[in-house]
């Protein structure tokens, strides 16, 4: 076994056990702390695939906050100390009927696909055009051009019968990163809005009583 | 004027690394554990003597500055020993866990708290090659392991089971959430003049002579980045004047309220870990990393091939200890830094929470964004004023240098070219890509 396989399924495991102590947990904070080692482990297997990017933004974002807003949550609307979630045994069998067909159709999936043909056809593309480590450097260089419409690929061309390597201009993804942009602007002023301080009627009306400034 | 050569310095690359040096002897996967093992020790060294130096150092500023002496009697006349002496004593304390108190969550708090303060030093470099893991979004890294300390104390706070730990809790999950997003726009401000998220090359783009070539002289937007950089650095580490977290006067100790012994020291230790940390960003993001500024690197640097060879093929003792003197300029420049958060914090009044929230999200916020605004549209400001991207000296990509692998001939090859220059290494050494 190697060290990548090894560390592969210390990680695997950490990550579903800790998706079964958030079901299995009782109260909601722990439930919160298990959820924590889950996706903490799902990030360390981005990094095992060397997606570095990828699983730092995994920590910050669900890790760092996701989980806090969650805990947060459940630290102001609680209802006593230590708050917990009972399911009824209909509700856990219902659960766990659907978790299993989905389980079954992830399983299906995964097996009907041909692996071996799979390996072929990536191990087929050419050097130029994969993406690998030695190229790439595991860095964001790509993904930052890409976001701005810079996007290129070299392709191999038959020009006369031999092989020619060319770099072309692929359509990058600038009008989603600007989509995205004015959407999440939208979404915070429509946060900002809503929790606006909200006039109320009875204080304007004892000001207005009172006649002068409050 | 600026000058468009790349600059070219030779680097000494050692050939050899530490999990292949084990593997000669033990089976892989064994040498990857030990490689791993020998890499965080190192780095916990000076993690775990950092916190033990700020403690002394606290002490004796915060007495000096209140016009009384500190510690003066435990190992010696200036009470060297005195942090050691503290820690045997919390060591030996009972480990108390309240009736109320959640007990898994109330133990294992300390420990996410302090792992996720040490982490972040995980891809922070210390010197020429000094880094447990040199990342390419290095940075990026960093700030999101940083991120990670708000869990370890919300969950402390609440399942301590104390409503002044609560209160404490709340508190600080609020502030350090709120500080995170000016925290990673200023960082953000050289790492945009700089163009890599790489702390390597960022710190290597900081070299050679003369100070104006540290990343806080690069703009005006960078310099007062800096400022904006240390103070959302100190309150985001839960220093006063914003350490309302932990107020003594207001909250009993808030978060750690609950917390006595061995757990209590180390919420204290992650506290001075974290303040390292961010002292240690700031040096290199502004204050030019390991390098002196004044140019003495480059007077020796014909010394680093010096020594080749001893005891370990292609190590070089010269380039060690050039090495090593880089990284003692990194530790003492952000050791000043840590001093004066330790200064401010004897000097200033506590803030209110509201006018810490007020100050985060009413002044600092807009003023870390002005700032990235303008660090984004200055490169293009001088280039359709004045035709090039930087004031004076050589453009940042240019100052990478070409390193190039000093190697040592093999035993039976010719001896006529001991220490030729070989063939450029592999695209992930640092400065190996000329721009």
């Amino acid at each position: 076994m190697t060290i990548d396989a090894l560390l592969f399924w210390i990680f695997a495991a950490l990550a579903c056990g800790g998706a079964l102590g958030v079901v299995l947990a009782s109260r909601i904070v722990r439930m919160a702390f298990w959820l924590v080692v889950s996706l903490g482990s799902v990030a360390a297997l981005f990094f095992l695939l060397n997606a570095e990017f990828l699983g730092a933004a995994q920590l910050l974002i669900y890790v760092g906050g996701t989980i806090v807003i969650l805990v947060f949550g459940v630290m102001l609307t609680a209802g006593g100390a230590a708050p917990r979630l009972k399911a009824t045994p209909g509700e856990s069998l219902l659960c766990i009927a659907v978790a299993a067909s989905l389980f079954g159709l992830c399983l299906f999936t995964v097996g009907s696909v041909d692996w071996v043909e799979v390996a072929r056809r990536q191990g087929s593309i050419s050097h130029e055009n994969r993406p690998t480590a030695g190229t790439v450097g595991h860095g964001t260089h790509a993904l930052g051009s890409a976001l701005v419409g810079f996007r290129p690929a070299v392709v191999t061309t038959n020009k006369d019968g031999q092989p020619v390597k060319q770099v072309v201009l692929q359509t990058g993804y600038l009008l989603p990163f600007e989509i995205i942009s004015v959407h999440l602007l939208v979404v915070l002023l429509g946060a900002a809005y809503l929790a606006r301080p909200k006039q109320r009627r009875e204080a304007g009306a004892i000001a207005a009583s009172s006649g002068g400034p409050a | 004027m600026v000058s468009r050569k790349a600059e070219v310095r030779a680097a000494v690359v050692p050939g050899e690394t530490l999990e292949r040096f084990f593997s000669g002897w033990i089976p892989p996967i064994s040498a990857f554990f030990a490689a791993a093992f020998v890499h965080a020790l190192l780095l916990f060294h000076v993690l775990a003597v950092a916190p033990l130096f700020y403690i002394w150092l606290e002490r004796k500023v915060s007495a000096r500055i209140q016009d009384r002496l500190g510690p003066t009697r435990t190992g010696g006349r200036f009470g060297w020993l005195q942090t050691v002496a503290d820690g045997i004593k919390l060591i030996q304390k009972e480990d108390l866990c309240p009736g109320a108190a959640d007990s898994v969550l109330f133990r294992i708090a300390p420990f996410m708290a302090t792992v996720a303060a040490f982490m972040a030093m995980v891809a922070l470099p210390v010197s020429r090659g000094w880094v447990a893991v040199s990342l390419e979004t290095g940075a990026f890294l960093i700030l999101a392991l940083l991120s990670l300390e708000v869990l370890g104390i919300i969950l402390a706070g609440y399942a301590s089971g104390s409503k002044w730990a609560l209160f404490g809790a709340i508190r600080e999950a609020a502030q350090m959430v709120s500080y995170e997003i000016p925290l990673a726009i200023c960082a953000l401000v050289p790492l945009l003049a700089a163009g890599t998220l790489n702390l390597m090359e960022v710190g290597e783009m900081q070299s050679g002579f003369f100070l104006t070539r540290w990343l806080i002289f690069q703009n005006p937007f960078c310099f007062i980045a800096f400022f904006v950089f240390f103070t959302v650095a100190t309150a985001s580490v839960k220093r006063a004047p914003f350490d309302l977290a932990e107020a003594e006067s207001e909250l009993v100790a808030g978060f750690h309220t609950e917390y006595s012994g061995l757990r209590w020291s180390l919420f204290f230790m992650a506290e001075y870990a974290s303040m390292f940390t961010v002292s240690s960003i700031a040096t290199l993001l502004f204050l030019g990393g390991w390098w002196t500024g004044f140019g003495i690197e480059d007077l020796l640097d014909p010394l680093r091939t010096w020594g080749l060879g001893i005891p370990v093929k292609n190590f070089s003792v010269g380039n060690y200890l050039l090495n090593l003197f880089g990284c003692v300029v990194f530790l003492v420049k952000a050791s000043l830094l840590v001093t004066v958060q330790i200064w401010v914090r004897w000097t200033l009044p506590r803030l209110r929470i509201d006018q810490v929230m007020t100050t985060c999200l009413k002044y600092l916020l807009p003023m870390s964004c002005v700032l990235f605004l303008g660090a984004a549209a200055w490169p293009l400001l001088l280039t359709s004023t004045l035709g090039r991207p930087i004031l004076f000296g050589t453009p940042l990509g240019d100052r990478l240098g070409v390193a190039v692998r000093v190697t040592q001939p093999e035993l039976q090859g010719d001896e006529a070219s001991a220490g030729s220059i070989a063939a450029p290494p592999s695209p992930f050494f640092i400065g190996s890509r000329s721009r």
